[in-house]
């Protein structure tokens, strides 16, 4: 198992013969995952996760529900540890630092690394407007104000691809839009505090089809700026934009999950090399 | 399959649904479903009859109290009620069966229960409007019982809206920080040992006989500390009571704020006492209004921990800090022990401005509460 797991790593190391890919494979890592042993009390949900993440690249994490992908995503940006009682051994580099070291402040990890949820959460109480600039003015400093927030507002919206459905009403609560226009406005609230990490956890899964391509345009848009890793549960959704596509797996119920494969995707869904992936993936398209 | 228009097991007049398929292409017939047309009814019985069973009901009170037939001695509009409601469910039982015999057994039950729940209610209410309407007036609203004969009519209970207001008032500005605190501190904090404590202590609170926070403070602020009886000494009484049931309308309130909204707040980076103050509480805003509402209502009618801390008086005494004050409750205690025609009906009158002044902080908090609900559009 743990062979595979360092996949990406490896073509990193050793950049291959084909030109294109090997310029990509060069870039340094934005995040890499080391020993990540993930706890919900004394419940080891996800044992040994060892992985490297490419800058401006998106990473799809796929496997059965319950082997832990949301889980390993929220390590990536401290957010694990805000349900009582969990807790992690190892270490997640971002950029080659530490994110669990003990000086590490984990509100300023999430201001580096944003976040989009499953469901689409807006803040009830806040126009959409103010569910964008949420962010920028609920952190302390406060340094924006006026007409720097009303572009970062447009910019933010812009980059989401909600700006020309909502300029309007701008002044309306964010709870009144439809379930595809709240998420890309979660995707705006997280793009507006310019993290340099994005991760999304099932982002489309409570979305209809056309809402879904909507997003999945906009995450290949976001590529060209932000290191992006996606939970999916829909395999053709990792195949049409990931470009690197992590299996996780676990062995029963109540048993950790694991990093099974991790590389290309084209090669994850062509040539995977363990049985385990080739099953899954099998299973899910034949 | 044969063709089903023809075949004779099929009734006149029944739908004959076709697919086609099986039989080539083209071919009109293939998998045919005999639909019986009566499947999806039964026998009803007539609009009419509950409003049959209510007229039963009347005619069959009147006649028992005119004829004074009574079974083993129950009062006639009991037996006439449980006739028509053994009637009505064997009418069902015989025309709808059995599962629809249940049903109406049900819901006139229900019914039934509501009704019970709600005569109380309205008698009160009744009652406290027409006896306390007559003696309502701005004279009464307006004077006190200064120089007034407790027995003879005249005076009013200026003093005890005054003196209520102001010790609700002292009860509502120490309780609702602190139960709205402690709530935050339960919900978004408390783990281990001391939040269970606080959980069973704040449980304890809530059993607290009123009389027995009167007797605390009395012997605890009057008594050893050595302070005067005054408004003061009623609103800390007052807040005993009323900060368990802040914190546990609060507690509940904010447990139903989705924590989704916690962590979408978290992962923008936003410090924990910010994503309380400004999206948990907030959110939560209209409920906590109306449970701090209700709080205040309770212990607006309160009487014996007032009897304790700051007795009564007849003239007005608008400084809550220093000597006793009148209120509504104590007033209305006050009046009715005396007995006479004339101060019953001033007890009246202050109970239904007692009402009022809850009614009013009721309607206050609905307003409140719809102007900071989170809006939609
Ligand atoms: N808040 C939690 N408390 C305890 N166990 C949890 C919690 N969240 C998830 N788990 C457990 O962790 C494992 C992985 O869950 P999760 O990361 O949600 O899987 P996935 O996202 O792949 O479906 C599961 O066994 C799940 O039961
Ligand atoms: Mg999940």
């Amino acid at each position: 198992m743990t062979n595979a797991d360092t996949h990406v790593g490896t073509a990193a190391e050793t950049p291959g013969p084909s030109g294109a890919t090997a310029q990509e494979a060069r870039l340094p890592y934005r995040i890499e995952i080391k020993d990540l042993n993930i706890y919900y009390g004394d419940f080891l949900a996800v044992e040994k996760v060892n992985l490297a993440i490419e800058q401006r690249s998106v990473m799809a994490f796929i496997g059965p529900s319950g082997c832990g992908k949301s889980t390993v995503l929220r390590t990536l940006d401290r957010m694990h540890e805000v349900t009582p009682g969990a807790r992690v051994e190892g270490q997640v580099l971002l950029d080659g630092q530490d994110i669990y070291a003990p000086n590490v402040d984990p509100v300023l990890v999430r201001r580096t690394i944003g976040m989009v949820f499953q469901r689409p959460n807006p803040f009830p109480t806040m126009s959409i407007y103010e569910n964008v600039v949420a962010g920028l003015k609920l952190q302390k400093d406060g340094r924006h104000r006026g007409r720097a927030m009303d572009d970062i507002v447009e910019q933010s919206l812009r980059g989401a691809n909600l700006w020309e459905e909502v300029k309007d009403r701008l002044s309306k609560p964010g709870a009144g839009l439809s379930g595809g226009q709240q998420q890309r406005l979660c995707i705006a609230r997280a793009i507006a505090i310019q993290p340099e990490v994005l991760l999304m956890d099932e982002p489309a899964s409570a979305l209809d089809s056309i809402s879904t391509l909507a997003i999945e345009d906009l995450i290949r848009e976001l590529k060209s700026q932000y290191t992006i890793i996606i939970v999916t549960h829909n395999m053709q959704q990792a195949h049409r934009i990931a470009d690197n596509t992590a299996f996780f797996n676990l062995a029963g119920v109540g048993q950790p999950g694991h990093l099974i494969e991790s590389g290309p995707t084209h090669v994850m869904f062509n040539n995977p090399k363990n049985q385990q992936t080739i099953d899954y993936i099998q299973g899910r398209f034949g | 399959m044969g063709d089903a228009t023809n075949d004779p097991r099929v009734p006149e007049g029944t739908v004959v649904l076709t697919a086609s398929g099986a039989g080539g292409p083209g071919g009109p017939t293939a998998g045919t479903l005999d639909v019986d047309p009566d499947r999806l009814t039964g026998r009803r019985l007539p609009r009419y009859a509950a409003w049959v069973c209510l007229a039963v009901t009347v005619a069959v009170g009147v006649l028992v109290r005119i004829t004074g037939i009574t079974i083993i001695g129950l009062a006639d509009w009991v037996v006439a009620l449980a006739a028509s409601f053994i009637g009505y469910t064997a009418w069902t039982l015989v025309v709808e069966g059995r599962r629809h015999a249940v049903d109406r057994l049900a819901t006139t039950a229900i019914y039934a229960a509501a009704a019970a729940a709600l005569v109380p209610l309205f008698w009160i209410l009744i009652t406290l409007v027409v006896k306390g309407f007559s003696v309502l007036s701005w004279d009464f609203l307006t004077s006190t019982m200064r120089n007034v004969n407790p027995r003879a009519e005249g005076g009013g209970v200026a003093h005890a809206i005054v003196g209520t207001l102001e010790q609700v008032a002292i009860a509502a500005v120490i309780s609702v920080p602190v139960g709205i605190l402690t709530a935050v501190y339960l919900v978004e904090y408390g783990r281990g040992r001391l939040a269970k404590a606080i959980s069973f202590f704040v449980d304890v609170m809530t059993g607290i006989p009123s009389i027995v926070a009167g007797m605390f403070i009395y012997t605890f602020w009057i008594l050893t500390l050595g302070f005067p009886t005054s408004g003061l000494a009623a609103g800390l009484a007052l807040s005993i009571l009323m900060v368990p049931v802040v914190i546990r309308a609060t507690e509940e309130i904010l447990k139903i704020v989705p924590n989704e909204l916690r962590e979408g707040a978290l992962a923008l980076g936003v410090p924990k006492y910010k994503v309380i103050l400004r999206i948990v509480l907030p959110t939560a805003i209209s409920g906590i209004i109306t449970g701090v509402m209700l709080a205040v209502a309770r212990v607006t009618g309160e009487t014996a921990p007032l009897l304790l801390t700051t007795f009564l008086a007849q003239d007005m005494n608008g400084n809550p800090f220093s000597g006793n004050q009148a209120s509504l409750p104590v007033f209305i205690w006050d009046q009715i022990q005396r007995g006479t025609t004339a101060s019953l009906d001033r007890a009246w009158g202050g109970a239904l401005v007692l009402i009022i002044i809850v009614m009013i902080f009721y309607a206050g908090a609905r307003v409140l509460a719809a102007i900071y609900a989170p809006k939609k559009v």
